[in-house]
């Protein structure tokens, strides 16, 4: 039954406008573009010894907000549960979870050993099908990392749910912000992709504008005015070692972002009044003009088989999308809606590219395919910008800024689909979101 | 309260160009005048006649870096300066209202602090005491989210000085 379901995520696109039904008990609703979330329900985690009992209510929260954030899933309550679990290996009773229309149902155990030592196992069922859909999974890890392995375990229920790899045992380095509109203090920062576990990357007296993951999630990108100049910056996340990439005196360089092996960065480097693509190799510090324009070209990303950049240009009179090889030469223009288009990204699956749009005062995250057809915008406001996709290219996180003297930047997801629109929280103000691969 | 009150002041210099915002270049670590003493208004030789009688900043329409009349005029004006005081220094800092990508108006800020710094070249001061960069949109002077703050904000100010100070 739940397979069905896959059938229905996997098309949510061409799905949208319709309403779907089926023959049988599990039904997704797909109206105006809104899909029924899926209800599952999670009783409370068996805990395998008194010293587990605080763990395993909190991994069992973690796991069901994971989902939940999803916007594709939503919790029976537990107070409305008429069974229990109490040994994840024991028969389940379908009946009691079909009466409370539970679709999936996930059991699970936790147990805290000696040195700290975190273990949990669950199973999910299909409750209609009255089966388990997949196998067992025992997860271990330190305590320290107990939230790490709770959005493990959540995303192996996502995974076997929707068919789609998953994101939520990922991080985002952004920059963090305090301070008045016109006296912002910003540092370089990085958090678990729900917001936990926030930590600063650098001091907050100078500027730090965009870091970039690296394809493994090793390193960072940014840009830095540490020097008084834009300056581009690799930071090393496991020792907090930060090398100057691109110090040519009177040049300000900004925007990089890696190759896909992790070897190139492509950037802008801007002299005199004029920016141009350039590619360094980050290991020797070669360098190749990649534009030759007395335009502005900026915000490169390259496509996941590492052929392709798309970037912005405005060449034409006004910012828009174009693509060239990733050894430069001829570019061709993407974009021809009305409006500005800039800060073109990537989709990790490669057929898409996000976008941030302006149009008649209002700023937009949108979404188009490489060849520049099928343009959709997914969000409006005062001041959308830089999109960050999310591992499974499922999902995109991006900056919002409100208005006036009291503005204030944020960070936001929403859906491919335009759907489930969320803040994500932070202490301070935060913006220049970059979503990292999923953790290995 | 106080911000409404540099709004005022700040409206004030648009009008008249040459502004009175003192030591409120409106930016970080090219603030080189921050480190210098700004000495007296009545002195032509200081920063601070510089800042206020002749002006320190030149304004920029949407997108654009063509200088105005008004611009070139008081570029002329901070040109001599430089010549009659040729131990200074400047840092040229080209800024953009907030309606624009981060990336894009790091470049376009780049493109205005050009502009200047052609200028004042084409003055005859030496590129060897000019230096520039962008800000794009990180550094505002006027925070109201409307046109009367973002011409405000479309500026490049010459900095007496330097990042290094």
């Amino acid at each position: 039954m739940i397979r069905a379901f896959v059938l229905a995520l996997a098309l949510p696109i061409l799905a949208a406008g319709q309403a779907m039904s089926q023959e049988g008990p599990l039904r997704i609703e797909i109206t105006e573009g809104v899909i029924e979330p899926l209800p599952f329900a999670l009783p409370a985690f068996v805990a395998q010894s008194p010293e587990a009992r605080d763990l395993a209510i909190d991994i069992a929260r973690v796991v069901v907000s994971d989902l939940e954030g999803t916007g594709l899933f939503r919790e029976i309550p537990q107070s409305a549960h008429i069974g229990r679990i109490s040994d994840v290996a024991a028969p389940v009773e379908f009946s009691e979870w079909r009466a409370i229309n539970a679709q999936a149902l996930i059991a699970g155990a936790v147990d805290l050993g000696p040195g700290g030592r975190v273990s949990v196992g669950f199973r999910l069922h299909d409750v209609f099908a009255g089966s388990e859909l997949g196998r067992g999974v025992r997860l271990e890890g330190d305590q320290a990392n107990w939230r790490r392995i709770a959005h493990r375990a959540a995303d192996q229920i996502y995974t076997r749910l929707t068919g789609e790899t998953a994101y939520f045992d990922s991080r985002v380095a952004f920059v963090a912000e305090t301070g008045p509109k016109d006296a912002r203090r910003k540092q370089l920062a990085i958090m678990d992709y729900d917001g936990a576990n926030p930590t600063a990357l650098t001091g907050d007296d100078a500027i730090v504008i965009a870091p970039r993951f690296s394809p493994n999630g090793d390193r960072v990108l940014f840009t830095s005015y540490a020097s008084g100049y834009p300056r581009i910056q690799l930071m090393d996340l496991r020792t907090g070692a930060v090398r100057v990439l691109e110090r040519q005196d009177g040049t300000m360089s900004f925007a990089p972002r890696f190759s896909p092996d992790g070897r190139t960065i492509v950037y802008s480097l801007a002299r005199g009044g004029n920016t141009d693509l350039y590619a360094m190799d980050i290991a020797g510090g070669s360098r190749r003009r990649l534009t030759r324009a007395p335009s502005i070209e900026t915000a490169p990303s390259f496509s996941p088989d590492g052929a392709w950049i798309v970037f912005e240009s405005d060449r034409s009179g006004r910012p828009q999308i174009y693509i060239m090889s990733a050894s430069g030469g001829e570019a061709r223009r993407i974009s021809f809606g009305r409006g500005r288009y800039g800060t073109p990204v990537w989709s990790p699956r490669g057929d898409m590219v996000a976008f941030t749009k302006q149009e008649r005062g209002r700023f937009h995250i949108g979404v188009m395919r490489a060849d520049g057809s099928e343009e959709r915008l997914l969000t409006a406001s005062f001041l959308d910008e830089g999109p960050s996709w999310s591992p499974n290219g499922r999902v995109i996180m991006f900056t919002r800024e409100t208005q006036g003297e009291k503005g204030q930047a944020a960070l936001y997801s929403v859906d491919l689909s335009g759907r489930n629109l969320r803040r994500v929280a932070t202490r301070t103000g935060a913006s220049d979101p970059s979503w990292s691969p999923l953790r290995k | 309260m106080r911000h409404a009150g540099k709004f005022l002041l700040l409206a004030a210099c648009a009008a008249l160009t040459a502004c009175t915002g003192a030591n409120r270049t409106g930016s970080g670590a090219g603030a080189g005048a921050d480190g210098q003493a700004l000495g007296s208004a009545s002195d032509p030789a200081s920063v601070a006649y510089f800042q206020q009688t002749l002006g320190d900043r030149v304004f920029f329409e949407v997108d654009r870096s063509t200088l105005s009349g008004e611009g070139r005029a008081t570029l002329d004006a901070q040109a001599e300066w430089l010549l009659a005081n040729a131990e200074r220094e400047a840092v040229i800092e080209g800024h953009t209202d907030e309606r624009g990508t981060r990336e894009y108006n790091l470049a376009l800020g780049a493109r205005r602090a050009n502009a200047v710094m052609e200028h004042l070249q084409s003055r005859g001061v030496p590129a060897s005491r000019l230096r520039m960069l962008s800000y794009g949109k990180e550094r505002p002077v006027a925070v109201c989210s409307a046109e009367r703050c973002y011409g405000l904000n479309r500026r490049a100010v010459t900095a007496i000085g330097g990042p290094e100070g």
